[in-house]
């Protein structure tokens, strides 16, 4: 049965513009007349504008960053021995079947030829079998260290992800930065090598973390520290999920690696690292949000919102969903999430604050303009 | 295969049910403790917090001495019974039962200065978890051990105990030596072993 | 009768033999009081795979609410909660009160039959170890009734059937469902290891005269080396279970990682149990196709001394891989290769398997009767689910594989395509030595084509689902992760698999009173339960048979062409 693996994915219209070097820094927040003719020259320049294709669709022999490349080419060996095993004693069994079926009652007379067994076919039979082994092993061997040793260039970025229930902290040490759910990560080119690396621990239980066409899987182990490494080679916005069962909203945490070229990389960065400014119009959302102990659990920069229980929200509303993925990040999804969590992710740790309705459609404001 | 068969005179043997049944006891008794011993061994020296077993062990002479020394008593008993001394058989044998219940004395004694002096209890660190599950599972099968033997001491002074009974004693014996060779372990990994680390 | 003596119960109540009060013919009290005490092996192995069919039924519906709920993406029809103990019993209950049962009843039934004996070594203790079996059944499925969690959903454990640690410690599962399943497994241990302890001794010590070790079935064997694994590997389990009871009741800090302890040593002693429990629960299953495969293709068993030796190698490198369910966890590379060779390994004797019952079957004259079917089935599906198998032995194929629908589809793959159809197989093979009638051919028919095409129809698609980035133990997914198809495909393959088993449990109970009467040795069988009537009498062997040969009753029925000629 001839399987299309391919089914249903994505791969849409890919930009292949290269990057170019370009004369002009940055895209400064002020507005400047470099700032105006930087942010032509952006528009222009396809590469460094965030892809919005959606990588839903997470197919592991579709691998899109190098070690899952890696995996996949020993997936591919794996399978070529296993289907040739399987059509090869598929084949034997299906013959036997047909070719020694009784034909009848002339068949009953008496029984065939009451063989025992034979050394030398029994001894032979285990030559093939040792044989594939000893390949899968070498092969196996040389890959697990192709991942786990892998080598990494210098200025390879680093994030620190950990898993909660049932959100994921992510933090960029180089840059002091702290989100939540959605990891952003530079894009790699395959001759200049710019790789990941995701450090991966956790608060409370185990988790597992799994983008399919970025890597194989790795938990997430309390006072344990794991590493994986990710290089991506085509941009876009990548799903995945924790993989360790770690309680009712297991299903519902999912994971957003959004792949960015390395202009828009580093400006999704200084974006990050920006506090939110005063804005007089949500003063009283932000005051809202401080008097009804919502900071107790979340932090947002720039305020005395310090919390750690829950995911940093100072950039809340440049999050594509909310709840780690199980909701689109708009006002309707936010209102019923602040009216009652546990309607959008029943069994999540996050408890129904019971807020007033003027209370709440303030709080709502104030945080949709936390980009 | 060979050619040969069996005829009517050629004997036919087959193990003793009573010995392989005890034997395959005491292999998933091993396998049960060995897990036990694994996480002991694993979590030496991991425990955050005090007591540690340098600070509050001390080496059981006198438990291990009662211990070792009933599966010493229990062979005379046996040796007393199968020469027919009956009266040797139950002095013997209530010395050993004797000796098993010392040394639940001793465990009992030794938990208490643990739990009560020392501030050690299961729920305290690794080293309390550990010790006090593996000391614990131990005397858990001392104390069947004792029961058994107490059984078998009280059949024999009411005269229920027949020479057909041999084999029932021996396998009693044979477990009583089996909680002994833990005792052996459980003394090396935690009053030698994590006693000196 | 011939001399007066009564076979069944049937024959009490009548004037040769009054009954005695509580044993009048047929009555419900004397069926009952027949079924609490009795000590016999084939009553007990009946009880052993009447529990077995009953929680196949309980656990198969968890299954189908399962699969309707992730028939359609964001489906709302059971809480995430009561989905996840949906699954967690599910897979408890189809290992420890399905499974498990089926393996010692078929060896409580068959084991001292095949070796000539008249009961197992310890008749009571066997009785005592079903009653345990079944109590801790009954223990975790009282956590439904019991005092409600957290979240009010009651206390089903809903931790799946792994219980991982620390998921499990009261932080995180503050009700008593960890409890329940912890509890109720310790019990149900106890009642395996007793069990498997009888019949190891059984083995050893009551075969009848003449039967060494090399002319036993070559069913027996298996069920010598699935004790065996059940006696050495169980304990591993009880004794984790025994360190979580401690963790969640006295504060122990096993697993606890703030006080030092590792989380990942409750997985090392939970596989330390759990890869030898999923070859306990296939070799009885290589026996069952090892005395289906020969008799119906009406030659003996290709090389039965490398059989036996392969069986032995299988449980003893069972004992080494257990890891290789831990890749994943950020074990060191030397350790991964390590645990990914001993995983390649176990192939090689498994495989040796296969090649010997093709063997047997080249040259043959191949009767396609039902249990023929199901073994040809078994075949088929065993060879993929052990490729299937290599591929997640394969660690960096693993890292990706793991913990997702592909590993769901592989292992039902072995424990349904290979376990569960030669235990269909084992059925009608052994109905009829039970029941003295034959399981009906049509309905037979119908089972095993409409289970074979659920079956297929439920786990291949899961395959691909797992390709595709489709994790386990979820409750729903969001539209566009290409997984609605196969997940829709899969839950209409596991409702044809619930018909197909409903026609089964009707066929059981209506060819009992309807059924061909089948005879002492209606299939033409040379092992010995063929050699005595069908159902066997309460002694099973009116003289103790002699054996020459591993085919005794081949011997008998070719006195001028007997095995031990040849052998």
């Amino acid at each position: 049965m001839e399987m299309n693996w391919n089914c249903g994915s994505r791969h849409e219209h890919e930009r292949q513009t290269p990057v170019r070097f370009r004369r002009f820094s940055l895209i400064q927040r002020n507005r400047s007349i470099l700032g105006v003719a930087a942010l032509t020259l952006l528009t222009l320049a396809n590469a460094s504008a965030q892809d919005s294709t959606i990588r839903a669709v997470q197919n592991i022999f579709d691998p899109l960053s190098a070690p899952a490349e890696i995996v996949y080419r020993v997936s591919l060996l794996v399978l070529a021995i296993c289907a040739g095993i399987f059509l090869v004693v598929g084949g034997l069994l299906t013959y036997a079947i047909i070719r020694y079926r009784r034909k009848g009652a002339a068949d009953d007379r008496e029984e065939p030829p009451q063989v025992y067994g034979a050394a030398a076919i029994e001894l032979a039979w285990t030559v093939p079998p040792i044989l594939i082994v000893v390949v899968l092993v070498l092969v196996t061997a040389r890959t697990i260290g192709e991942i786990q040793k892998p080598k990494l260039p210098n200025d390879a970025e680093q994030v620190r992800i950990i898993g909660h229930r049932f959100w994921w902290e992510v933090r960029y040490p180089k840059y002091d930065v702290v989100t939540a759910n959605e990891i952003h990560v530079p894009l790699s080119d395959r001759s200049k090598r710019i790789a990941t690396e995701i450090v991966l621990e956790s608060a409370d239980v185990i988790h597992g973390f799994w983008v399919p066409q970025l890597n194989g899987k790795t938990m997430l182990v309390p006072n344990y520290r794991n590493t994986m490494w990710v290089e991506p080679y085509k941009t876009g916005i990548y799903l995945g999920n924790c993989t360790v069962l770690c309680g009712a909203q297991h299903a519902n945490m999912l994971i957003r690696v959004i792949v960015d070229p390395p202009k828009r990389f580093q400006q999704w960065l200084n974006e990050q690292k920006a506090t939110p400014g005063n804005d007089q119009a949500v003063e009283e959302g932000k005051r809202q949000f401080i008097a009804n102990s919502c900071g107790a659990c979340h932090e947002i920069g720039g305020t005395n919102a310090k919390g750690v229980f829950g995911p940093n929200l100072t950039h809340f509303a440049s999050r594509q969903t909310l709840g780690s993925g199980v909701a689109e990040n708009n006002e309707a999804n936010l209102r019923s999430w602040l009216q009652d969590p546990q309607v959008l992710k029943p069994g999540c740790l996050m408890p129904n604050m019971k807020l007033g309705d003027k209370q709440l459609e303030s709080i709502l404001t104030y945080l949709r303009t936390l980009k | 295969m060979s050619t040969e068969y069996l005829t009517a005179e050629t004997e036919w043997k087959l193990p003793s049910p009573r010995r392989t049944a005890v034997i395959l006891v005491i292999l998933t008794e091993s396998a049960l403790f060995t897990i036990f011993v694994v996480a002991y061994l694993f979590y030496i020296g991991k425990s955050l917090n005090p007591p540690y077993p340098h600070e509050v062990l001390e080496f059981p002479w006198l438990g291990s001495i009662l211990l070792f020394g009933s599966s010493g008593t229990i062979v005379m008993a046996e040796k007393a019974l199968k020469k027919g001394s009956v009266s040797g058989f139950h002095l013997w044998w209530a010395i050993t039962a004797g000796m098993g219940f010392g040394f639940l004395i001793y465990t009992a004694t030794e938990w208490h200065k643990l739990i009560y002096k020392d501030g050690l209890t299961l729920g305290t660190n690794l080293f309390g978890s550990t010790y006090y599950s593996l000391v614990g599972l131990h005397a858990s099968h001392v104390v069947v051990g004792f029961i058994l033997l107490s059984m078998i001491l009280i059949f024999s002074l009411t005269g229920k105990l027949q020479h057909r009974h041999h084999e029932h004693v021996e396998m009693i014996s044979w477990y009583w030596h089996f909680v002994d060779g833990v005792w052996a372990v459980v003394v090396t990994v935690v009053y030698i072993i994590s006693a000196n680390s | 009768m011939p001399n007066g003596i009564p076979i069944t119960t049937k024959e009490i109540g009548t004037e040769a033999n009054p009954a005695r009060p509580g044993e009048e013919h047929g009555t419900i009290t004397s069926w009952i009081q027949d079924i609490v005490f009795t000590v016999d092996h084939k009553k007990l192995g009946l009880m052993y795979l009447g529990m077995g069919w009953l929680f196949f039924i309980i656990a198969g519906t968890m299954a189908a609410i399962i699969r309707t709920q992730l028939f359609l993406p964001d489906n709302h029809l059971v809480s995430p909660q009561a989905f996840n103990s949906l699954f967690t019993m599910h897979g408890t209950s189809m290992i420890f009160f399905v499974a498990m049962p089926m393996i010692f009843g078929l060896a409580n039934y068959m084991v001292p039959l095949q070796i000539g004996a008249r009961d197992m070594a310890f008749p009571r203790l066997n009785a005592f170890s079903f009653w345990l079996t079944f109590f801790g059944a009954c223990l975790m499925f009282f956590s439904y009734v019991g005092a409600p969690g957290l979240y009010g959903a009651g206390a089903a454990p809903d931790v799946a059937w792994f219980a991982i640690a620390p998921l499990t410690s009261r932080a995180f599962s503050p009700g008593t469902s960890v409890d329940y399943w912890s509890l109720g497994l310790l019990v149900t241990g106890v009642g395996s290891v007793t069990g498997g302890i009888n019949i190891m001794v059984t083995i050893f010590c009551y075969r009848c005269k003449g039967m060494t070790l090399y002319r036993m079935p070559l069913f027996v064997w298996l069920s010598l080396v699935t004790m065996f694994l059940v006696v050495t590997f169980l304990p591993p389990l009880s004794a984790a279970q025994i360190m979580l009871v401690l963790e969640r009741f006295f504060g122990a800090k096993f697993f606890e990682t703030q006080a030092g302890g590792s989380a990942i040593l409750w997985q090392h002693f939970f596989w330390i149990f759990g890869h030898p429990e999923v070859y306990i629960l296939v070799l009885p299953a290589f026996g069952v196709i090892s005395e289906v495969v020969p008799v119906f293709s009406r030659k003996p068993i290709f090389g039965y001394p490398m059989m036996v030796a392969a069986s032995v190698m299988i449980g003893f490198v069972s004992a080494g891989v257990w890891a290789h369910h831990m890749f994943t966890i950020g074990m060191n590379s030397y350790s991964i290769t390590f645990f990914a060779f001993a995983t390649f390994v176990i192939a090689i004797p498994t495989g040796i398997k296969i090649f010997n019952w093709l063997a047997t079957m080249f040259g043959g004259k191949i009767r396609l009767e039902i249990p023929m079917l199901f073994a040809i089935a078994f075949l088929f599906q065993f060879l993929i689910a052990g490729l299937t198998g290599i591929m997640l032995g394969c660690a960096p194929f693993d890292w990706q594989l793991n913990d997702s629908y592909f590993v769901i589809a592989h292992f039902h793959y072995v424990i349904v395509g290979g376990i569960i159809f030669a235990v269909f197989a084992a059925s009608y093979y052994w109905y009829p030595k039970a029941f003295g009638r034959m399981l009906n051919k049509q309905l037979g028919l119908w089972h095993f084509w409409l289970f074979t095409i659920g079956f297929h129809l439920t786990f291949d698609p899961q395959h691909i689902a797992g390709i595709l980035g489709m994790p386990r133990r979820i409750y729903t997914y969001h539209p566009g992760r290409g997984w609605e198809i196969w997940n829709q495909i899969s839950t209409i393959g596991a409702f044809l698999q619930a018909i197909a088993a409903l026609i089964f449990v009707i066929n059981l109970f209506v060819s009992a009173r309807k059924g061909a009467v089948a005879g002492d040795d209606p299939w033409d069988g040379w092992t010995l339960e063929w050699a005595t009537s069908s159902p066997p009498p309460d002694y099973n062997f009116e003289t103790t048979p002699e054996v020459k040969s591993r085919r005794p009753v081949w011997d008998l029925k070719h006195p001028e062409d007997p095995d031990w000629k040849f052998e």
